[in-house]
């Protein structure tokens, strides 16, 4: 096919970025007639500036930061769309040996359990507010990131109040092993291979999942310059297409080799093979030796992964509310709801065949099995997506549960 | 300057040690601020509790710039709150800026005449510093190839017993009737020979 459109993308040196990369580089970004380039960038704020400047058309965006750039909250954003996830799952929460041995004592076990780690982390805080040592400090990648929420729920959900009992740091990903090492932060969530690493290498132990605190759950998007979309509406529909179609090979387990050897490449993750393939396996590290299975760990396909369904923004959206970032108000909420664009996203992949909802939006964790769902293309099966506490996200009762979240 | 006004505070995060000498003798030229240089943003906090800059540069490849405008959010560290920049509006200085590879915050209700001077006197420098490793990368790898020529001469006198004249005129040929450049010739050598080497005689 002869090349019609060009785009930039920008991402960040992840296995997530995974569908992105497999667009390029297995073909199905040139299939669609698009010259994609990829540019790697060092932080979240880069890609934020470099979107708003231009350089980039789309890039690989924490989900929630395509939010935060509409309600205005970030400095020098633009308006910013999600036409697309890129996938769900695929962050854990690491402790450094000495809280991990402390955890174990207060019965803590290496099955990656979120309400058992954290009935033992409460413990370990416990002994930290009525001691002599520091407050324990844990690290996130960014303010508006799945990861600083997800850490938030769980502590709180299991008594530890991320406010007082503890501290929240920022640390960049590819620093976070190091700063466990040395001390300066004790545990951390961040997203793969940053978890395995620091197993393999001896330096942390991984806690709990994202995957088991909130089973398919929202993580990174494709977000999208507004105005860019508006005007390239047909090369905005080619790269989903072509997304969509990379999704559906990253998916299939025959090419988890393949998919880690190219991530692994300089230009991409630039780290070992043998630290992409347990994130793609869904067997991750306990200690350097041993490995855990671990349900729909991060999911590119299945389940539609790559939706953009409205009630993940909400849900991130009553997270910021919860944690002081915005003020609550129908407009706000409006905005959130507003980014996200199923739309988009059904009208681009409707002739792939592949399994579409049809609604936009769902009440997350309410699935306690798999279970069909209406679609449109292919049967779908959604599910298991519950939260470790049993918690409800009804969409159309935001203001209840927002009135009903403890600081 | 104004007589009488307060000197701008300004603090430049690089860990590039010599980019951030070329700025900071850009700035110094430039006037009577009071400017820190620091490369390591391990206790960053409390630097700039201590200094109170009136504005933050920092380098794009840094990946701390997250953590540092997360810390601009949590008002203990820094008493004013910070925006990127003067004026959003002014989008040629930001894209200059983007494009030079430096991010600058300032702090808000400063007036854009005052911090102008200062962004741009950055943003040339960061641009000289960049124009600068390009040419020292071309130099390194001037030298890369001069060294590719180098091992090829070797290669063809001691298989075709050639001297040094010759070797390098039979390169200078092939690559002009090839169309090519020596270096790539050389190159081309170097693979040939290593592939057709018997095992375990690897140079």
């Amino acid at each position: 096919m002869a090349i019609s459109h060009q785009i930039t993308a920008g991402f960040m040196p992840l296995l997530d970025s995974a569908v992105l990369v497999t667009a390029k580089e297995m073909g199905f970004a040139e299939a669609e007639g698009i010259d994609l380039m990829l540019v790697r960038e060092m932080s979240w704020a880069n890609i934020r500036d470099r979107l708003a400047v231009g350089h980039f058309q789309v890039a690989h965006m924490l989900a929630p930061m395509p939010i935060a750039c509409n309600l205005g909250l970030t400095p020098l954003a633009v308006p910013t769309i999600v036409p697309m996830a890129l996938g769900l799952g695929g962050n854990a929460v690491t402790v450094s040996n000495a809280v991990w041995d402390a955890m174990s004592a207060h019965g803590a076990e290496a099955n990656f359990d979120p309400a058992t780690a954290g009935q033992a982390l409460k413990k370990v805080v416990l002994e930290r507010v009525v001691g002599i040592k520091p407050q324990l400090r844990f690290a996130v990648v960014h303010p508006y990131s799945g990861h600083n929420y997800e850490l938030r729920y769980w502590l709180a959900a299991c008594g530890i109040d991320p406010l007082r009992d503890i501290e929240i740091v920022i640390v960049p990903p590819p620093l976070m092993v190091d700063a466990l090492a040395s001390g300066t932060i004790d545990g951390y969530c961040v997203g793969e291979p940053w978890n395995t690493a620091a197993a393999l290498l001896g330096r942390g132990h991984i806690a709990t999942v994202k995957a088991a605190i909130w089973r398919s759950s929202p993580e990174k998007v494709l977000g999208a310059d507004a105005h860019w979309a508006e005007e390239n509406p047909e090369a905005l529909t080619a790269l989903l297409r072509a997304l969509g179609n990379a999704a559906k090979w990253c998916g299939d387990s025959h090419n988890h080799d393949d998919l880690a050897r190219i991530l692994a490449e300089k230009l991409y993750v630039a780290q070992p093979v043998g630290w992409m393939l347990p994130a793609l396996r869904s067997q991750l590290p306990i200690g350097k030796e041993r490995t855990a299975d671990v349900s729909d760990f991060f999911v590119t396909f299945a389940k539609a992964a790559t939706f953009p369904w409205k009630s993940h923004a909400l849900w991130f959206y009553s997270q910021m509310v919860r944690w002081g970032q915005v003020q609550h108000t129908a407009k706000n909420a409006q905005v959130a709801r507003e980014t996200y664009r199923p739309d988009l996203y059904r009208a681009a992949l409707k002739p792939l065949g592949i399994a579409l909802p049809v609604a936009n939006a769902k009440v997350e964790g309410a699935l306690t099995a798999a279970t069909p769902v209406g679609s449109s293309g292919a049967s779908l099966v959604l599910g298991p997506d519950g939260f470790f506490d049993g918690g409800l996200f009804d969409p159309d009762k935001l203001d209840a549960y927002i009135a009903s979240q403890k600081q | 300057m104004p007589a009488g006004q307060k000197p701008l505070s300004i603090l430049v995060i690089d860990e590039n040690q010599l980019r951030a000498s070329v700025i900071e003798a850009g700035l110094r030229e430039a006037g009577d601020d009071d400017l820190t240089i620091v490369h390591d943003v391990i206790g960053i906090a409390r630097r700039i509790e201590e200094i109170q800059p009136d504005v933050i540069m920092i380098n794009l490849e840094n990946p701390n710039r997250d953590m540092l405008e997360h810390m601009f959010q949590l008002s203990r560290a820094v008493k004013r709150p910070i925006a990127m920049f003067v004026d959003r509006s002014d989008s040629a200085s930001i894209e200059a800026a983007v494009e030079a590879g430096v991010s600058a915050y300032v702090v808000d209700g400063l007036k854009r005449e005052r911090v102008k001077p200062v962004l741009d006197m950055a943003i040339s420098r960061f641009n000289a510093f960049s124009r600068m490793s390009r040419e020292l990368d071309e130099a390194r790898s001037e030298l890369e190839k001069r060294k590719l020529v180098e091992r090829a001469k070797g290669i063809l006198m001691s298989t075709r017993g050639l001297s040094e004249q010759q070797a390098y005129v039979l390169l200078r040929k092939t690559a002009m009737s090839q169309n090519r450049k020596i270096s790539e010739i050389a190159e081309s050598l170097i693979t040939a020979a290593g592939l057709l080497a018997p095992p375990n005689e690897e140079e």
